[in-house]
């Protein structure tokens, strides 16, 4: 019998965030693991095993700063940075990335700079061409073609403290989503997999937009009546939205689906469910946005969705009314009124995922 | 290169081994195929035999052997006996026996009656004989000594021609045309003639073969043959092996790999990805065998004229599919020899000219490659690409990871396609034409439009004009970023634009598709017709842009 221990698996993390240091710590469980940044702060806190946003950096993770040396030392690399930041991301790699690179990434948003953000109006029609989701971006900027993400109800904390979790990993490659389920995995974090990249992906964009108005029903002052019925009436709309991008609506019945929607719109910690409470609250979208730190994805992500209908003729009533009450001054209760009196009294078909049929 | 190095003739030199090499490794697969859940030998075997006596009954071809029916009943009767057996070891050995002489048959039948003495024969008759005839046809009886330049100005090659050919010295050409026609194997066999690439081994529809006279040529030609009737698993096992090795073993090949003539008359935007997956599979294979690092470049191929000559049937077909009556058998229409010679006269004879554009030469994975042959990234990086092939550290085979590569490198080649398609003034005035009369009947579905007659498509000149004109704006602009390529008429004056356009589109067709009546409108006489020469321009998004 052959006693000798395998050496680890060498993995990269690309971004030193909050998600990114818990994804880093998961990792350091099974693999000898690196973290990708050059902000001088977060190579000094991963250095001295100190802390990042609360989170205790693993100490057996190593920082590297130099793009060609991260890429040459890992062929298996997690991305995982704010939607805004992966191009950026990657071009810096990928002069280093090669055919046998494998990547897998863990961020939710779109990738939208292709389009002009300030010219967008309640009646601007965006192209699906012009708005990339984050596998799109890996493909277009490296010459790797063995590419996945993973996505699910995933609150950082939870899982950094070692909580039960589960995930979705997506790839169109069976060994990609071997290696990932190898490294990601261990007794408390369950790694199911799919082969609806898409689906997945926009699974973990789109909930955002469905964790605001959540939060602006909560504001209210609303309770779980009101709440199921928001997250039920908006899990079908999602389906359609995914299911008119081109994905399979049965990735939006799965865990990075309904599992991450439920896990959003109950997070009263979420930065979208945060912008919907202030909203409610009566303040203005600009003046919610200065007094946040960070960014909500699904503030962007209401305009682009608000966009694609207007250019393809869909009906999404939610998403459309929040793009009124966020951009066009609309108050919340006529906002409210309109949902409760929009014309549609069936019951959701999700199976069919239909778009919904005015009576 | 001598002609004796050629690659087709040293397959041709090594038949015997190659054909053993075939049979075995077909089996192979098949054995694994047979070892998965829910399957087993005896079902491959009897779900084939059950096929192939349903096909000799509804779909008999005059190339057919004879008696194959007996061949088929005899396999039927010896699998009856097979499950009698007692002992498990006797019946695999007698399935195996079995599975063995079906699938040396296919093999055999594939492979064809090539031989090297004809094949010379052929090279150097045929296309002169092709040349003689074409300069005939264009020429009359007059023209009887015409010389072949004429005939090459008559067959455009466009693209990278100068580039294919460096790179067949350097490794193995697998060249990927659209297919609209029968006539396409002819001509794109010409054009590789008239280009001075090296021979290349064709899979050429068995139904050619049905002509004798055809047959004879393509076959020495070097042309294997692809029998669409045939879906089960020992005969695609045995075509795809066929294909696989003949790659490996570096001899250029050539395949539509649409998988047959486009019904709609749009050019493919989905491809099979059984012979298309061979190309990738031979690649891995090369790159893992260390003795032959040969690597394969990857050619799409355009063919653009003004008229397709079954277009009649074909859009028959496709508007039958598409109105869901799928099951239903296929006629042969392509016709006697001296029919073919008809099509071929008329073709060449009414002044219509043929474009062949060669697309950028690519790597199995859909890279641009340079003329040293190396792959290049979109931002100028040359790619190792035998790392494509690297897991876990390793070169190795993994069939879900190349079925992956294969999708990918079937969505550049459609991506190709778009781009080097040589857009023709009859491809315009047709999809003008009919989206003009769709927009005027907004209400109607295809079927209630195609049904319009005369009375209700006219169109008015002045207005068709003025739409011509905003249409090649917008194709000018396509042609300024890559998006496709414009034959010189098209970017000239309206005037000529609109009459090549008329006077072109589905010129042998005996109903008009496109004339000016009596009132000086643009009108047609077969909306089916306008309707599949329409779809040529799909897939571009042009309809959102009239």
């Amino acid at each position: 019998m052959n006693l000798s221990i395998k050496p680890k698996k060498k993995v990269g993390v690309v971004g030193a965030g909050l998600f990114g240091c818990v994804i880093a710590n998961l990792l350091a469980k099974n693999c000898e693991t690196y973290v990708f940044t050059q902000r001088e702060e977060s190579i000094k806190q991963i250095n001295e095993g100190g802390e990042i946003k609360g989170i205790k950096i693993d100490q057996s993770i190593k920082v590297i700063s130099d793009p060609q040396q991260f890429a040459n030392t890992c062929t298996l690399i997690f991305p995982v940075v704010r939607s805004y930041a992966m191009r950026s991301k990657m071009r810096l790699l990928s002069p280093y990335i090669n055919p046998d690179h494998v990547i897998i990434h863990g961020v939710k948003g779109f990738d939208i700079s292709a389009l002009d953000i300030a010219s967008i109006d309640g009646s601007s029609k965006i192209d699906s061409n012009d708005i990339k989701t984050m596998s799109e971006v890996i493909l277009e900027e490296t010459i790797t073609k063995r590419v996945g993400c993973f996505s699910g109800p995933n609150l950082a904390r939870e899982i950094d403290k070692g909580q039960m979790a589960g995930t979705v990993l997506a790839s169109t490659f069976d060994e990609v989503i071997k290696q990932g389920r190898k490294a990601l995995s261990n007794r408390n974090f369950k790694v199911y997999s799919s082969s609806d990249v898409k689906g997945v992906e926009l699974t973990g964009v789109l909930k955002n937009i469905i964790a605001i108005a959540a939060g602006a029903l909560h504001g209210i002052g609303y309770g779980e009546n009101s709440k199921a019925m928001l997250i039920s009436r908006g899990l079908a709309e999602l389906t359609w939205i995914g299911t008119i991008l081109g994905c399979n609506p049965s990735s939006f019945l799965g865990m990075a689906g309904i599992g991450d929607l439920v896990a959003t719109c109950s997070s009263q910690l979420s930065r979208n469910f945060t912008v919907g409470r202030m909203i409610a609250s009566g303040k203005t979208l600009d003046e919610v946005l200065n007094e946040m730190s960070d960014v909500a994805e699904g503030v962007g992500t209401i305009r682009v969705i608000n966009g694609l209908a207007n250019k393809y003729g869909f009906h999404a009533p939610i998403t459309q009314t929040l793009f009124k009450i966020l951009f066009e001054e609309m108050p919340i209760e006529d906002g409210l009124s309109y949902l409760m009196h929009f014309p549609l009294n069936k019951d959701v078909d999700f199976i069919s995922a239909q778009a919904p049929v005015a009576q | 290169m001598e002609s004796k190095n050629w690659p087709l003739i040293k397959l041709n030199e090594e038949k015997e081994a190659f054909v053993q090499q075939v049979i075995l490794e077909s089996i192979n697969e098949l054995k694994k195929i047979a070892s998965k859940k829910d399957s087993s030998l005896i079902d491959v075997l009897e779900k084939t035999v059950y096929k192939e006596i349903f096909r000799t009954i509804h779909t008999p071809w005059a190339v057919d052997p004879k008696k194959e029916d007996r061949k088929w009943s005899k396999y039927k009767q010896r699998l009856s006996q097979i499950t009698a057996l007692e002992s498990d070891e006797e019946k695999t050995d007698r399935e195996l026996e079995l599975l063995r002489e079906i699938v040396d048959g296919y093999a055999r039948e594939i492979t064809g009656k090539f031989n090297l003495s004809s094949y010379k024969f052929s090279v150097a008759v045929v296309p002169v004989m092709f040349s003689w005839l074409l300069s005939r046809a264009m020429n009359g009886i007059k023209g009887f000594f015409t010389n072949q330049k004429k005939v090459s100005d008559k067959v455009q090659l466009k693209g990278s021609i100068d580039q294919v050919k460096k790179l067949a010295d350097k490794g193995t050409i697998v060249l990927v045309p659209t297919h609209f026609s029968n006539l396409d194997s002819i001509l794109i066999g010409y054009g590789v003639f008239l280009a001075k690439l090296p021979p290349f081994l064709y899979g050429a529809g068995l139904n050619l073969f049905n002509n004798r006279i055809i047959g004879y040529f393509i076959n020495r030609l070097g042309a294997y043959k692809v029998d669409r009737r045939k879906k089960n698993a020992p005969y695609l096992e045995t075509l795809k092996a066929f294909s696989r090795i003949a790659i490996e073993r570096g001899t250029h090949s050539l395949f539509f790999p649409g998988g047959t003539r486009s019904r709609s008359g749009s050019m493919e935007d989905k491809l099979k990805l059984g012979l298309l997956g061979t190309v990738v599979e031979a690649q891995a294979k090369n790159f893992i065998n260390k003795e032959n690092q040969k690597k394969i470049f990857v050619v799409p191929v355009v063919i653009g004229y003004h008229f397709v000559l079954e277009a009649q049937g074909l859009v028959k077909q496709h508007l039958k599919q598409k109105g869901k009556e799928k099951v239903y058998l296929q006629k042969e229409q392509f016709g006697s020899f001296f029919q073919v010679l008809g099509f071929i006269w008329n073709f060449f004879s009414k002044g219509s000219e043929i474009k062949l554009s060669f697309g950028r030469p690519m790597d199995v994975l859909g890279n641009y490659v340079n003329k040293h042959g190396e792959s290049i990234s979109s931002n100028g990086r040359i790619i190792d690409v035998t790392k494509y092939f690297v897991s876990d550290g390793k070169l190795k085979l993994l069939k879900q990871r190349d079925s992956q590569y294969t999708q990918i490198l079937a969505d550049k080649i459609v991506e190709s396609y778009k781009k080097e398609n040589i857009v023709l003034s009859s491809h315009i005035v047709s999809f003008l034409a009919f989206e003009l009369i769709k927009k005027r009947y907004e209400a109607f579905d295809l079927y209630n439009m195609l049904r319009l007659t005369e009375n209700d498509t006219a169109i008015e000149y002045l207005f068709f004009y003025k739409k011509i004109s905003e249409f090649q704006q917008v194709l000018i602009e396509h042609e300024k970023n890559g998006k496709l390529r414009l034959d010189p008429i098209c970017e000239e004056g309206i005037e000529e634009l609109i009459q090549d356009g008329i006077k072109n589109v589905g010129i042998y067709h005996t109903k008009k598709v496109l004339f000016v009546d009596s009132l000086g409108r643009i009108n047609t006489k077969d909306m089916n017709l306008l309707y599949f020469y329409h779809n040529r321009l799909l897939g571009y998004s042009f309809e959102d842009k009239i």
